[in-house]
């Protein structure tokens, strides 16, 4: 008996026939959106699909920004540390009191992030159209239980970042497809249940976003 | 009315009110025939409601953000032309994906059949010392019966989507892609969880929040400490070796992210051959399977990252009947389905009889092409009418309503009609065929005028067998066999002939 491998790759050939016809795809769908990417127009998009979702939204200036991260950990009334990512921006997390840093050489355990109040990262991309946040493992995005356990995520996306479509995202994200992406569309929820949406399942039950503007 | 569906199997009384449905020997193959499994289910007026509520939430949310799409066919045009180019170059493919997956720290692995893949999940896992692997929900797991296989070795497969798990817990079976609980209302979910959950709280609610909430207590510690976990996978992308799951409850992190070990199980056809081809996969499956703009969570994944998530990562690259499919050049095409069951959601049939009449993990129209073929003798034949599987393709009105809404442009009306030719060609050789005996009868007749006019003054006695409707109902054997699915007009007391002879005559 020869091995699994040769033997299902045998099949498939077998199955299609000598020289199967080249297929060629037509690509008439839309590559990049109207709206340019981080103008106000597309800011406008994004938090009005993220509201949707059920997700908090605030925009601030860089200026503001450290106050808001404060302000937003505040409103959770949670206890516990701050997750974040140790190459988040020190500066903003001035306004934070127990902040606890987790890295892929120094990492949290799962007790601990279990325990934490929330987490605050970056973002790698943000999608208007679908009001999808893209984190990409990077050291200011952290490990992806990071942005899992916590029962809270505070997550600061720059204007820069916001593209209109899923096309403009995946063309960014494929120049490092290796990394771990996690694609974020509000809190965690189901359907499960008649079909109704739920928010809040096993990922965060709550997800702020602050647009940096 | 029986609702009973399954293979028989002893149950014990406190098993209602969930029952009886037990987990068959074969995903793909239980139960009785499609016409017998239907009529039972649709005496299920609790079935029958919660059903249609179901799928007329889902077709409106669905019709909604598509709408929203301005290039949503030309989206649909190249995820179709894709899967094609998936299935032309499907060796190349399947060979630069293990390649891309090696390189990246992930073990391949190939399985002939649902045995072998059963058997390499269940090795990984006793290497690891588990006796218990957390899952993500999953077609291809389900498929290959992958949780009864474990548990027959002394692990135990926990299911942490929602859905599966309210399933897993009643001793049920999934009847849908997306909510295999669909079948189910929130008073029944609730009444599972009292029953079967432990640690569920005695004053739980049916509200669809405090269900979710219990589900999340009752795993929270299941995830903390999974040493091994489970998945399938939406595509897998030869070029990088990435793979993607889609999800909403956030369980598919939980498991894709906290385990030390995962294991992906992934149909052969679930390539896509560039990481940019996603752009159109990732578009097309949330619109149509959730009738959502963006599903809450993706994950994507390229063999193991130091540092961060699963440290050993196993890719099980699964058959099991996919390169019989691909045999047959039209039903071929079953094999382009991304599983997002929209066309389940719109189709008369499934909304009335519900998934478990179709007697295989693939129920609904996709199931109805997919399922006959996956389990069908190869070389693009039906196994006739001795294989409940065979009925399925009858299984349709031939609307056409699920090839409208599939995202990938899967002809699935013309398929039906093609396997359901295969079908009664399947059946051309037996030795009695009631259709074949009466055609040849109606020939005999026919042929001959003096046997016509004869003929027809026997059918003009039966006049009287009607009721006041001229309707009959019910006919001795083997006229049963027609009038067991439809009535049959009486024929009229005097003949066309007869009554043009007689007006001829008057005059």
């Amino acid at each position: 008996m020869s091995d699994a491998r040769s033997e299902i790759l045998i099949r498939i050939r077998a199955a299609l026939g000598p020289d199967p016809a080249p297929v060629e795809v037509p690509r008439a769908y839309r590559t990049a959106g109207d709206l340019a990417p981080g103008s106000p127009e597309a800011i406008d998009l994004l938090e009005d699909r993220l509201l949707d979702y059920k997700a908090h939204v605030r925009r601030v200036s860089a200026d503001e920004l450290p106050a808001a991260i404060a302000q937003a950990v505040a409103d959770l009334g949670a206890e516990g540390p701050v997750v974040v990512p140790d190459g988040l921006d020190p500066a903003w997390l001035t306004g934070l009191a127990d902040v606890v840093a987790d890295s892929r050489t120094a990492p949290r355990s799962n007790a601990e992030l279990d325990a934490a109040a929330a987490v605050v990262t970056a973002a790698r991309v943000a999608i208007a159209d679908t009001g999808t946040i893209v984190l990409d493992g990077e050291p200011d995005q952290g490990r992806r239980a990071i942005s899992l356990v916590p029962d809270a995520h505070v997550c600061v996306v720059r204007a820069d970042q916001v593209v209109q479509t899923v096309p403009e995202a995946v063309r960014l994200l494929a120049e490092h497809p290796a990394r771990p992406q996690t694609w974020v569309s509000g809190p965690s929820a189901t359907s499960d249940i008649e079909l109704s949406r739920v928010e809040g399942v096993h990922g965060p039950r709550t997800l702020h976003v602050l647009l940096v503007v | 009315m029986s609702t009973f569906l399954g293979i028989p199997r002893r149950r014990e009384a406190d098993d209602e009110p969930f029952g009886p449905l037990p987990h068959p020997h074969e995903p793909l193959r239980w139960g009785e025939s499609f016409p017998r499994a239907a009529k039972a289910a649709l005496g299920n007026t609790q079935l029958r409601r919660n059903l249609a509520h179901a799928t007329t939430t889902i077709r409106d949310k669905r019709a909604r953000v598509v709408a929203e799409v301005p290039d949503w066919e030309a989206l649909r045009d190249a995820g179709s032309a894709v899967k094609q180019q998936v299935l032309a170059e499907l060796p190349e493919l399947l060979a630069r994906l293990e390649q891309s997956v090696t390189e990246r720290g992930g073990v391949v692995h190939w399985a002939r059949d649902a045995d072998e893949a059963n058997r390499i999940v269940a090795q990984i896992a006793e290497a690891k010392g588990a006796d218990e692997v957390v899952k993500i929900k999953s077609m291809a797991t389900q498929e290959i019966g992958l949780n009864e296989a474990l548990a027959a070795r002394g692990i135990a497969a926990i299911e942490t989507d929602l859905a599966e798990l309210i399933v897993q817990l009643a001793d049920d079976m999934p009847s849908h892609f997306l909510v295999p609980a669909i079948h189910r209302n929130r008073t029944e979910i609730r009444d599972i969880f009292l029953a079967r959950m432990a640690g569920a709280p005695a004053d739980l609610s049916d509200a669809p929040r405090e269900l979710a909430t219990a589900a999340r207590e009752h795993l929270r510690r299941k995830f903390l400490s999974a040493k091994v976990a489970v998945s399938g996978a939406n595509f897998g992308v030869a070029d990088t070796g990435t793979v993607a799951v889609v999800e909403s409850e956030g369980n598919g992190r939980m498991c894709l992210t906290l385990p030390e070990t995962l294991v992906t199980v992934m149909g052969i056809e679930k390539l896509v051959p560039t990481f940019t081809d996603l752009e159109v996969f990732l578009q097309l499956l949330p619109r149509s399977s959730t009738g959502e703009r963006m599903n809450p969570y993706t994950s994507l994944w390229t063999g193991v990252t130091p540092g961060d998530g699963p440290q050993e990562f196993h890719l099980i690259l699964l058959d099991n009947g996919r390169t019989k499919v691909l045999e047959d050049e039209v039903g071929r095409a079953a094999l382009h389905c991304i599983r997002c069951s929209a066309c389940l959601n719109v189709c008369p049939v499934y909304e009335r009889v519900g998934g478990h009449a179709y007697g295989s993990v693939y129920p609904g129209p996709i199931g109805a092409i997919l399922t006959p073929q996956l389990t069908g003798p190869s070389g693009a034949q039906s196994a006739g009418h001795d294989d409940p599987n065979a009925s399925l393709p009858f299984a349709s009105t031939l609307c056409g309503a699920c090839y409208e809404v599939c995202p990938v442009k899967i002809d699935i009306p013309s398929i039906l009609v093609d396997l359901r030719a295969r079908a009664v060609d399947a059946d051309r050789g037996r030795l009695v065929d009631p259709v074949a005996a009466a055609m040849k009868a109606a020939s005999w007749a026919m042929s001959d005028a003096g046997r016509f006019a004869g003929a027809e003054r026997a059918a003009a006695l039966t006049h009287r067998v009607g009721g006041k409707d001229h309707v009959v109902r019910r006919l001795p054997y083997p006229g049963s066999l027609w009038t067991g699915s439809r009535d049959l007009p009486v024929p009229a007391s005097r003949s066309f002939r007869r009554w043009w002879a007689d007006r001829k005559e008057s005059e």
